[in-house]
C-alpha cells in the first residue's frame, strides 16, 4: 500500500447474530455473513462507488469502515493503522477524519434542533472549547458552501425540502474537515430534478477540498457519473471492480453485465434496440448462501465447478479484477 | 373510440393547511391496447390523477370534470357501481406491494376471493384458475406457494402476485402507479418484462405512472409530462424523448445521469419542485424555468394541440425550446 492510499479493507467480515423464531435459549443463534471477505483500497481524492442490490452488504460494509458495526474477521487499515485494534481515544480521532452522508435526509436530521445547531453539533461535539464566534463562523461558510441561505440558519428541519435537508446532512459531514466522506444512497430519496443538483454539488466539494468519496448506492447511472472507481456487491461479497467507464463499457463479470443490461436508458430509441436478458430469481437468502460463487444460482453461465470454492479474482487489465475464472478469458481477449 | 376519456380534470384536497388543488385541467385519452406513462416528480399530480380517475380519492379530495369509461361518465359515481368497472374492466397495482396485500390472508385465500366475487367461480374453479395465473407471472412452483402468506415471498414476488391478482378478471385497462420503485433493478427489468409480455397476451391498455424515464422509454408508446398538477406536454414517447417541446421535459432529460454518456457536470434544474399549498397564477414550472417570460408568471399557458400525437402548454414557440 502506497503513501497516497488513505484506506485499506483487507477480507473484511461482518456476522450478524440471528435468532431463530421460536428457538429456545440454549439453541446456537444463526450466523447472517453480511460481508464475507471484501477487500479494496481507496486512495486520496479518489471517489469509490459501491453498486448491489439490497441485501449486498453495500452499507454493512460502509459502518463497518466508520466503525459503527462491529467487524467480525479481516482488516481495516487507515492510513496504515488496523481500525480494529485502535484504542477508544484513536478511534474518536478517526471519526473525526471519516464522516457520513445518510439516505433519508429528513431522518437524518434531530427534528427538535435549528440548522445551525445540527451543522456545528460535530464540532461542538469534538473540539469543545472552540470559540462561539468561530463555531458560527465556520456554520456560515459551510451552509453558504452548500447552498443554504444565512437567514436560514435558525430554522427546523421539517421547515425544508428533501434537497435542502440533504445540504444540511452535508454540511453537518463537512464541519470537521474530514478526509473520507461516505455516502450511503445520498440521492435515492429526492426528485429526479433535484437529484442533479445534490450529485453535482457532491462532486463540485470533493474536487475542491480533495476529500475521498465512497459513494453508495443502487443507481448504476448514478454511480457511475459520480465515481472514478466502482466495486460491483453480491451478496456480501465483491463481484467486479473496475474504473468506472471500464466497468459499464465492457463489463467481465455476468452479474455485472446483467446489471448493466437492467439499467433502463431513458431514450426509446436506443432502449428499444438494446439487448435485455433478463436475470431470473431473487437473491438467495444470506442466511444460507449457496456454495462457491454466490452468483452460480442465478448465474446465465453457471458451470458444475462453480458451486466449488470461493472464485478467485482475476486480473483483466490494470485495476480491473473480475471474481468471474469463466468469463475472465473473454475479458481479456475484449482489453488486449 | 377511447377506452378511458378523462377531459378537464381536477382534484382538490381540502387539508388543514388550506385547499391544494393536485391536478388542474388535465384532459387525456387511453385507447384500447394503448400504453401510456405519466411522467412527473413528487407533487406532479400523476397519482391523484389516476385515482380520481377510478374513484379512489382519499376523503378530503373532490374531483370535478368528466371521466368516461367506455363512452360512459364515470367520476363520481356511487361506490357500489365504480367496484363492479374497477373488478372486472381496470385494475390497478400500487408501488408498495407489501401494504396493498392483506397480511392476514394466505395468497390463495386473497385471490380466490376476486373470482368467486366477480366471476361467480366455485372454489375449486377459482384456486386452479389462480394457480393458473400465478404461473402466468412466472412464480416458480404456484401450486404449492399459493397458500403462502405475503410476508414470505420476496418484494419482486410481490407484485407478480399483485399484478396476478390484477388480471384476474382479465382487465381491459391497468393501471400500475410506479410498480418497480420500491424494487431492485433488476427485478425491475423482470416486472416491466412481464408487463410488456401481459400487454402482448391480452391486449390490456396500460397506464405507467413513473418518475423513472428510463423505465418509460422502453415500455410506453405515449408519454404525458406532468409538473405542478398540469400536463405540461404529451406526445409518442419517441417524439417527446428526441424533440422535447417544454422546457420542463428538456431539463429533465438533461438532468439525468445516462450509463451511454460520459458527461463531467450534470445539467441541473434550479430550484425545487413546487410546494402544492400555494397557488400559481401562471405556469407551474415559470420559478424554476430558464426560458421565462414575465408572462408566465400570471398566465396560465393554455393546452395547445401541435399536431395529432402532440399537445403542450407553455408561452414559448416550440422552435425557442429546442
Amino acid at each position: 500500500m502506497s503513501d497516497s492510499t488513505l484506506l485499506m479493507v483487507d477480507d473484511l467480515q461482518v456476522t450478524f447474530d440471528v435468532r431463530p423464531r421460536g428457538a429456545w435459549p440454549w439453541t446456537p443463534s444463526l450466523k447472517l455473513h453480511a460481508v464475507g471477505g471484501v477487500s479494496f483500497e481507496l486512495e486520496k481524492g479518489e471517489t469509490l462507488g459501491i453498486v448491489g442490490e439490497s441485501g449486498s452488504g453495500k452499507s454493512t460494509v460502509a459502518r463497518a469502515i466508520i466503525n459503527t458495526i462491529p467487524a467480525s474477521g479481516g482488516r481495516i487499515l487507515w492510513k496504515g493503522q488496523n481500525l480494529l485494534s485502535m484504542g477508544p481515544a484513536e478511534r474518536r480521532r478517526h471519526r473525526q477524519a471519516a464522516q457520513m452522508v445518510f439516505q433519508d435526509p429528513l431522518a437524518a436530521l434531530n427534528p427538535r434542533m435549528k440548522v445551525g445547531e445540527i451543522i456545528a453539533e460535530p464540532l461542538t461535539t469534538h473540539a469543545p472549547d472552540t470559540p462561539k464566534a468561530e463555531v458560527k463562523r465556520r456554520v456560515g461558510e459551510l451552509m453558504e458552501r452548500v447552498g443554504l441561505l444565512p437567514n436560514q440558519i435558525n430554522r427546523y428541519p421539517h421547515e425544508f425540502s428533501g434537497g435542502q435537508c440533504q445540504r444540511i446532512g452535508i454540511a453537518r459531514a463537512l464541519i470537521l474537515n474530514p478526509e473520507l466522506v461516505i455516502c450511503d444512497e445520498p440521492v435515492s430519496a429526492l426528485d429526479v430534478s433535484v437529484q442533479a443538483q445534490v450529485i453535482n454539488l457532491l462532486s463540485e466539494l470533493q474536487r475542491d477540498l480533495g476529500i475521498s468519496l465512497i459513494f453508495i448506492a443502487h443507481d448504476l447511472s448514478v454511480v457511475k457519473h459520480i465515481s472514478d472507481r466502482i466495486l460491483v456487491m453480491y451478496l456480501g461479497r465483491v463481484m467486479e471492480t473496475a474504473d468506472a467507464d471500464t466497468l459499464i463499457e465492457r463489463p467481465v463479470h455476468p452479474y455485472t453485465r446483467s446489471l448493466v443490461q437492467a439499467v433502463p436508458i431513458p431514450d426509446p430509441v436506443v432502449e428499444l434496440a438494446r439487448e435485455h436478458p433478463v436475470l431470473e430469481g431473487d437473491l438467495p437468502s444470506p442466511l444460507n448462501p449457496p456454495s462457491g460463487c454466490v452468483f452460480r444460482t442465478r448465474c446465465p453461465r453457471a458451470l458444475p465447478a462453480c458451486a466449488q470454492g470461493r472464485p478467485e479474482g482475476q486480473q483483466i487489465g490494470p485495476g480491473h479484477v473480475s471474481w468471474c475464472p469463466v468469463t475472465a478469458a473473454e475479458g481479456l481477449a475484449v482489453s488486449s | 373510440m377511447a377506452l378511458l376519456e378523462v377531459t378537464d380534470l381536477n382534484v382538490k384536497f381540502e387539508t388543514n393547511d388550506g385547499i391544494v388543488s393536485a391536478v388542474n385541467g388535465v384532459t387525456f385519452n387511453v385507447y384500447e391496447g394503448d400504453t401510456l406513462a405519466i411522467v412527473g416528480e413528487s407533487g406532479s399530480g400523476k397519482s391523484q390523477t389516476a385515482f380520481a380517475a377510478i374513484g379512489l380519492l382519499a376523503r378530503n379530495g373532490h374531483a370535478t370534470g368528466s371521466v368516461k369509461w367506455d363512452g360512459q361518465e364515470i367520476l363520481n359515481l356511487p361506490e357500489a357501481k365504480l367496484n363492479n368497472i374497477r373488478a372486472s374492466e381496470i385494475a390497478m397495482i400500487f408501488q408498495d406491494p407489501m401494504t396493498s396485500l392483506n397480511p392476514f390472508l394466505k395468497v390463495s385465500e386473497q385471490m380466490e376471493e376476486v373470482l368467486t366475487l366477480h366471476r361467480g367461480m366455485s372454489r375449486r374453479e377459482a384456486r386452479a384458475e389462480s394457480v393458473r395465473m400465478l404461473d402466468a407471472v412466472r412464480i416458480p412452483d404456484a401450486a404449492a406457494r399459493i397458500t403462502m402468506y405475503p410476508h414470505e415471498f420476496s418484494g419482486g414476488m410481490r407484485q407478480r402476485i399483485m399484478i396476478a391478482m390484477s388480471l384476474l378478471c382479465r382487465p381491459r385497462l391497468l393501471i400500475a402507479d410506479e410498480p418497480t420503485t420500491a424494487l431492485d433493478v433488476t427485478v425491475q427489468a423482470q416486472i416491466m418484462d412481464l408487463l410488456r409480455d401481459i400487454k402482448d397476451e391480452f391486449n390490456t391498455a396500460l397506464i405507467l405512472i413513473t418518475h423513472d424515464l428510463g423505465i418509460v422509454a422502453g415500455a410506453c408508446e405515449r408519454t404525458m409530462v406532468m409538473y405542478g398538477g398540469r400536463i405540461m406536454e404529451r406526445g409518442t414517447t419517441e417524439e417527446v424523448f428526441a424533440r422535447p417541446t417544454h422546457p420542463y421535459t428538456l431539463g429533465l432529460l438533461e438532468a439525468v445521469p445516462r450509463l451511454d454518456r460520459r458527461e463531467d457536470v450534470l445539467p441541473t434544474i434550479p430550484g425545487e419542485p413546487p410546494d402544492m399549498l400555494k397557488g400559481f397564477p401562471g405556469c407551474p414550472f415559470e420559478p424554476r424555468c430558464p426560458m421565462r417570460e414575465p408572462r408566465c408568471a400570471t398566465e396560465i399557458p393554455p393546452l395547445e394541440r401541435l399536431t395529432d400525437t402532440r399537445v403542450r402548454a407553455c408561452h414559448r414557440t416550440p422552435e425557442d425550446v429546442a
